[in-house]
């Protein structure tokens, strides 16, 4: 049963060529090689959609998924995606591995080529441990968040949510507030962003804002108050913020971050009248962003979760050699 | 009797006023005749050193020695040939070993294992308060006694002003300096490198100048209310040169030493995750660099040492943050100084004394025998009469750093590959050729 969107037959709108081994960051790729990405997802958003929800894109292939720190939605969201592809997932946690007995990221990696994985996804609190993996391993890898450094497939499904709904990216503003400074999210998706096209907004208290970010990309804006970052913003982006019971160095308290910094109606109502809300979740609701906001008609969250799936589905498919201009998508 | 005779080599000696090409006769360790045309005695050892740089033997002020405790990384007797072998003479070797160099049995174990098996002498610097742990003083009188030369707790800051004011004047009772690195650490946790565009880029945690100034600043207070001897290891910051400079145009007792590293390379290296590019202090931008460059042409600079920390490769083949900090640095600085100092910044008779008078008075090194245990002294120049340490350098030589050929057990260098212009090719200790570069036809 051929989609409609199998490419190559009748009107291929992706024609480049994906050449890259790894998905380590945004920071290497071209703006082709995002539109491809996205184009791809959006050819697979539909196998999620079907009744029998697998293609046997990746039949007979190997994805293990390597998480070295907690997570719910990223670890389920690659394991699925790999699984409507009919790929192999293993999935191996920290607290099961040989983490645990001191093993290092190199050995765990020398061990796992040794099982001819066709594709390793990693997770890991260390900032260029996916850089470190890929360069031991013949397989392809994809970094699923490394430290503060980079979360390439979150800023991915991030960029295609806004164009499901701007439809184009240039001269948008998109701003994202937080905790820039412990964020990989707010990394990757500064890079994406502005690759295409986009005027990135930052706006965080100073202490959250890392040393020279305005050097991270020509034409930065940063703001140390919520409301001139969100102002006349087509997107608002809010970040996860941590704070420990008693307040830290960074923030006082939850409840003054939620005074100074959290979204509600008031505020959002600077930005654009048709400004979507976005959060790569989990959310601190109360803190960063109001219920009323978060289940509100202006929140895409739950979009972002789903075009999570269909991207990482992409970025499986084209990692394992998958062409881009003909995605399969036949069940 | 032994005889050396060092023919045709350009002999700087900048206590001895002296830049001309001579022959050096060494009679017995010590420096016996220098002219022009020597004739030896019957059965003299010969050495053509025409066209290459002659001087006192350089040393290294700032070497982690791994013994006792990780002979896996390094030993006296690996790490002493690899100083042979990067053209030093001779070494003075930090006290956070384990167990610390806190206490006298610890530093005669050094100085017996340098004997024993040593290439060149090592001179221990003993640790400033018990344990290297920031609170009782050490016993630094049976410290000096057992032949240290200086006291610090390198690794860690001297950790509070109290302590730091005690140990400077303390210390005025043996005339050794208190050797401080500067390092705010509550400015510190679990930061990996240096602060700014790099660290934000890479997603890593970063430590700003100001932690390391914070110090300097503290210790330069400290050294004024008490007279104290200080000097400050491993400056890596244009704001460290800045009130250093301040400090020195006010007469204050005060020195400090600046690692090759931190004038070869800023923390644009670091964007790879390679660890060999982690160090404490880190990498620092290119500002710095160019202000660690003046200073070090200006004379605020007084020593170029290595902080040479030897890790085994399973310790550093892991996650940038995880990896601990250091590189090796002895068989790598003198060809870093030549290639990144000499004719742009300073010339020869600068890079000798930043090498070799400036650590030997820094250490009191310079002086006669004093009683106290260890290696012999009077190091720094070669007058007729002084110990003959000479370190000899061919300034025309190109060669890659190879560190698989590195004398050091471990191999963490950033500077593996990289051609240098500037390498040792011999060095002599109490007129004993200690190491020579081996295609270099030396004798005839």
């Amino acid at each position: 049963m051929p989609s409609a969107e199998l490419a190559g037959q009748q009107t291929p709108s992706v024609t480049h060529a994906f050449a890259c081994k790894d998905l380590i960051g945004i920071e290497p790729l071209s703006v082709a090689d995002i539109t491809a990405i996205l184009d791809t997802a959006v050819s697979f958003r539909r196998v999620s959609e079907r009744p029998i929800k697998k293609v046997p894109a990746l039949r007979g292939k190997t994805v293990v998924c390597l998480f070295f720190e907690p997570s719910t939605r990223t670890r389920t969201s690659f394991e699925i995606a790999g699984k409507r592809l009919s790929a192999d997932v293993q999935s191996i946690s920290a607290a099961t591995s040989s983490v645990v007995k001191g093993e290092t990221l190199f050995d765990t990696a020398r061990n796992i080529e040794a099982m001819h994985p066709d594709l390793l996804v990693l997770r890991h609190s260390s900032a260029g441990a996916a850089k470190l993996l890929a360069k031991h391993c013949s397989a392809a890898v994809i970094n699923a968040g490394d430290g503060a450094h980079e979360h390439p497939t979150q800023a991915l499904l991030d960029a295609l949510t806004i164009r499901d709904h701007k439809q184009t990216f240039e001269g948008l503003r998109v701003a994202i507030v937080g905790d820039i400074a412990h964020s990989r999210v707010a990394r990757s998706n500064i890079l994406c962003l502005s690759k295409l096209g986009v005027q990135v907004v930052l706006g965080a208290p100073p202490t959250l804002l890392p040393a020279g970010i305005e050097d991270l990309q020509d034409g930065l804006e940063v703001h140390h108050r919520l409301e001139p970052a969100i102002e006349g913003a087509d997107v608002v982006m809010m970040l996860r913020i941590q704070v420990e019971r008693g307040g830290s160095m960074n923030i006082p308290s939850r409840a003054e971050y939620a005074r100074l910094y959290g979204l509600n109606a008031t505020r959002l109502a600077l930005a654009k009248p048709d400004a979507i809300v976005m959060h790569p979740g989990p959310m601190n609701r109360g803190v960063e962003i109001t219920s009323e906001i978060a289940d509100g008609p202006r929140s895409v969250i739950l979009e972002q979760v789903a075009n999570g799936l269909a991207v990482r589905m992409a970025a499986l498919y084209l990692l394992c050699g998958g062409n881009p201009a003909h995605v399969d998508t036949a069940a | 009797m032994s005889t050396l005779l060092l023919e045709g080599g350009r002999l700087v000696d900048p206590v001895n006023d002296r830049d001309e090409v001579v022959d050096l006769l060494i009679v017995d360790g010590r420096v016996a005749e220098i002219g022009g045309a020597l004739t030896a005695p019957e059965g003299t050892e010969s050495v053509d050193v025409s066209g290459k740089l002659v001087t006192p033997g350089f040393i290294d002020m700032h070497v982690h020695l791994r013994e006792p405790g990780r002979e896996d990384k390094e030993t006296v007797a690996t790490g002493t040939r690899a100083a042979a072998a990067g053209g030093f003479t001779g070494i003075a070797c930090m006290p956070n070993t384990n167990p610390v160099n806190d206490h006298r049995a610890v530093t005669q174990l050094v100085i017996e294992r340098a004997r024993q098996e040593g290439v060149v002498p090592v001179y221990p610097i003993g640790a400033v308060s018990a344990g290297q742990k920031g609170e009782a003083l050490a016993e630094i009188g049976d410290l000096v006694d057992a032949g240290c030369v200086a006291v610090s707790d390198d690794g860690y800051p001297v950790a509070t002003s109290q302590l730091m004011r005690k140990a400077l004047e303390y210390t005025g009772i043996f005339g050794i300096p208190v050797i401080d690195h500067c390092e705010d650490c509550s400015m510190t946790v679990g930061a990996s490198m240096h602060e700014g565009s790099v660290a934000t880029a890479l997603g890593v945690r970063g430590w700003p100048s100001a932690s390391e100034e914070i110090v300097v600043a503290r210790d330069l207070m400290l050294a004024e209310l008490t007279a104290g001897k200080l000097h400050l290891a491993h400056m890596s910051t244009a704001g460290s040169m800045r009130l250093i400079r301040d400090a020195k145009a006010r007469g204050l007792r005060v020195t400090c030493e600046v690692m090759p590293h931190h004038f070869a390379l800023t923390h644009e290296a670091c964007r790879e995750y390679d660890t060999n590019t982690k160090m404490n202090p880190p990498l620092r931008s290119e500002d710095d660099r160019q202000a660690l460059l003046e200073a070090i042409a200006d004379g605020t600079v007084d020593v170029i040492a290595t902080d040479h920390a030897p890790h085994h490769a399973d310790e550093k083949a892991l996650e940038f943050d995880r990896a601990p900090f250091g590189i090796v640095g002895l068989e790598t600085a003198v060809p870093l100084v030549c290639t990144h100092l000499l004719s742009e910044h300073i010339g020869v008779r600068r890079m000798v004394e930043l090498l070799a008078v400036n650590p030997a008075r820094v250490l009191g090194l310079d002086r006669s025998d004093n009683g106290a245990g260890g290696f012999p002294r009077g190091l720094g120049d070669l007058a007729v009469g002084r110990r003959a340490n000479v370190t000899v350098i061919d300034l025309e030589a190109h060669r890659t750093v190879d560190a698989s050929k590195f004398e050091s057990l471990s191999r963490n260098t950033p500077f593996d590959g990289v051609e240098l212009t500037g390498w040792p090719t011999l060095t002599v200790v109490d007129g004993e050729i200690v190491w020579r570069h081996s295609p270099e036809p030396t004798s005839r």
